[in-house]
């Protein structure tokens, strides 16, 4: 082609046994540094030395052996140490032993198969040329040809209708996965107001996790932290979906301590405080509270909310406090919700306002 | 028995002027077993209780010595008789179990002020330690140093790991390793504390821990959770090497390290040329 004066130019251009730069590209620099070849072959001391020679040769064939040694070792130890007993100590000395025999087993084997090329096999440097990618014109006529030859023999170009139909099988065909993947939403409710509502409700007693026994006022002394979960739970439907909601850590104060902004005053109970144990971050458990600092620390990304603020954000990726649960006691003296949180839970979703 | 019943047996007999055959006497017996019984366990029960009153009301002497003991090492920060000052809280009420932790672990008298008082080697003896808290304890009640069946380590183990992962393991980790806080604090690992200390950290709530007391956590859940974390010391892990239980993030940077590493070096030393 008329481009000789071009930096660059079509690989099939240039003669095959003469390209210079690296073969298999479609493009070739034509100022391509030239390939300064290998540097010249140096003999290893296997090569030069006998001993050494067979030195390695028995380097090899000893690796290999302990690989065979390996083997009986592990299926020895298989049979020594059996995991018969429900002791979960036999476990740990069953693997231990097999394992140590398997590694050998495999290492033996690599290493003497590295070992035996790298130091005993022909090293004789030398090039395989990977062919052009671009095929030649022949092939490439050869190709065409099969292609028409096969349309005229399917009818796929002639018979429209079943081409067609062929595409919308395929198109129809993945369509089932996405409905059983919407089967995974909440069915019969809308997921925005799923996740914005838990099981708390007016009078609904705050109980303790993992016994489900109320918990009184009294009980909570200061500086104490109680684990709560909603009285119920074990009965509703969905459980782990509902306490994934519903975790409540409740924490005493000195109500002196409490800064509540108005219309929050009544939230508390003599200084008992309770607040969503899931992460306004990406919803880990908070719980990490501290009695003297009145902190509560997120373990997963070190978000930290001051209890004495309404849990405000003091530090770290969350972007809100934590909701907290209006309390009160009822005629019993039990702690009960006053209703549910007045804001959904946990981390934000794309609907959340 | 039969000579311990005599007297009931008689009355019954006079009253009723029947013999031993009476249906009633099969039920005085019963009843009078039962309360024997009772009384004998209870007697035992009680037995450590008295005991430990006897520490807590202890001899005036031991009070007097506590006081001693308090004003040479603790009263510059706690104040004279306890009242607490600017740089140390109020100990009146905290019991002597608050103390029996915090001076029988070292943590206290703190060699000096930071986020945390770390445990460090037991400054004062134990008879130092015992007037110490007797003298605390007599200034206002507080928590007892918990004994007998409180700190058994033969609970349930399982029950108390569930109960250790619900209100333990966020700090203390889930094999009880302990873990970070903020600003310098942290919840130190549980290998080695004796279960009293356990009870009493529980109990006390020393320095940012909250407080468990007996009707959020009873003392046999306590119990419990004590068999759990001495369980999990005398049997090794299944696993292998637990790598000081740290989880993930420690597991995976020794792969990182150590694996990463391994494979790096087979790969140089499989395509260097040999000699």
């Amino acid at each position: 082609m008329a481009k000789s004066d071009s930096a660059v130019e079509h690989a099939t251009d240039a003669p095959d046994d003469v390209r210079p730069g690296d073969p298999g590209t479609g493009i070739v620099l034509a100022d391509a540094p030239v390939n300064p070849g290998f540097p010249p072959h140096r003999p290893r001391v296997t090569d030069q030395d006998p001993k050494k020679n067979r030195s390695a040769e028995r380097t090899v064939f000893t690796l290999f052996y302990i690989s065979i040694a390996g083997s009986i070792w592990a299926v020895a130890s298989y049979l020594a140490f059996p995991i018969e007993s429900g002791n979960l100590a036999d476990v740990r000395m069953s693997t231990m032993y097999i394992g140590i025999g398997s590694a050998f087993a495999l290492l033996g084997i690599g290493i003497g198969a590295v070992h035996w090329a790298k130091a005993l096999m022909s090293d004789k440097e030398g090039i395989d040329i990977r062919h052009p990618i671009h095929g030649s014109d022949e092939t490439r006529q050869t190709a065409i040809e099969i292609f028409e030859q096969a349309n005229e023999e399917s009818g796929f170009g002639r018979r429209t209708l079943i081409r067609n139909t062929l595409i919308g099988a395929l198109v129809a065909f993945p369509l089932p996965a996405v409905v059983l993947f919407r089967g995974l939403a909440p069915q019969n409710q809308d997921p925005v107001v799923a996740l914005s509502h838990t099981m708390w409700k007016q009078g609904l007693r705050l109980t303790k996790d993992p016994s489900g026994l109320p918990i009184k006022a009294s009980d909570v002394t200061l500086g104490s932290v109680f684990h709560v979960i909603p009285d119920g739970l074990y009965d509703a439907p969905d459980m782990l979906e509902e306490k994934g909601k519903a975790a409540v850590l409740l924490m005493r104060l000195d109500p002196g301590d409490l800064h509540p902004s108005p219309g929050r005053e009544s939230w508390a109970y003599n200084g008992i405080v309770a607040y969503s144990k899931i992460c306004t971050h990406v919803g880990c458990p908070v719980a990490l509270y501290e009695q003297n600092t009145h902190h509560l620390l997120c373990p997963c990304h070190q978000s930290q909310f001051d209890i004495t603020h309404e849990a405000e954000v003091i530090f770290g990726p969350a972007s809100r406090p934590l909701p907290q649960l209006p309390i009160t006691i009822d005629a019993e003296g039990y702690l009960v919700a006053q209703s549910d949180f007045h804001e959904p839970v946990g981390p934000s979703f794309w609907e959340r306002s | 028995m039969p000579k311990l019943n005599a007297p009931s047996t008689k009355t019954a007999r006079k009253n009723r002027k029947v013999g031993r055959r009476h249906p009633l006497a099969t039920v005085a017996l019963i009843a009078i077993g039962l309360g024997l019984t009772g009384g004998v366990y209870a007697a035992v029960n009680a037995a450590p209780a008295t005991a430990s009153a006897d520490t807590t009301s202890a001899s005036q002497q031991q009070i007097t010595e506590g006081q001693k003991v308090f004003e040479a090492n603790c009263a510059s920060c706690h104040g004279l008789n306890a009242v607490g000052s600017a740089n140390g809280p109020s100990l009146i009420g905290v019991g002597a179990a608050a103390v029996d932790f915090q001076v029988g672990t070292g943590r206290m008298p703190m060699a000096a002020s930071g986020p945390q008082a770390p445990q460090k080697p037991v400054q004062l003896n134990d008879t130092q330690i015992a007037d110490l808290a007797a003298y605390v304890a007599s200034l206002a009640p507080g928590p007892a140093i918990p004994t007998g069946p409180q700190i058994s380590t033969n609970g349930d183990a399982a029950q108390g790991a569930e109960l250790f992962r619900i209100n333990c393991a966020m700090c203390h980790n889930v094999a009880g390793a302990g873990g970070a806080l903020t600003e310098g604090k942290y919840a130190p690992p549980l290998a080695g504390v004796t279960p009293t200390h356990i009870y009493e950290a529980m109990i006390t709530g020393p320095q940012n821990m909250p407080v468990f007391n007996d009707l959020n956590l009873t003392p046999a859940q306590k119990s419990d959770i004590i068999t759990y974390l001495t369980y999990i010391q005398q049997n090794p892990s299944p696993g292998g090497y637990a790598l000081e239980d740290l989880g993930p993030v420690s597991e995976g940077l020794f792969l990182w390290i150590f694996g990463l590493g391994a494979i790096v070096g087979l790969a140089v030393w499989i395509t260097a040329k040999s000699n």
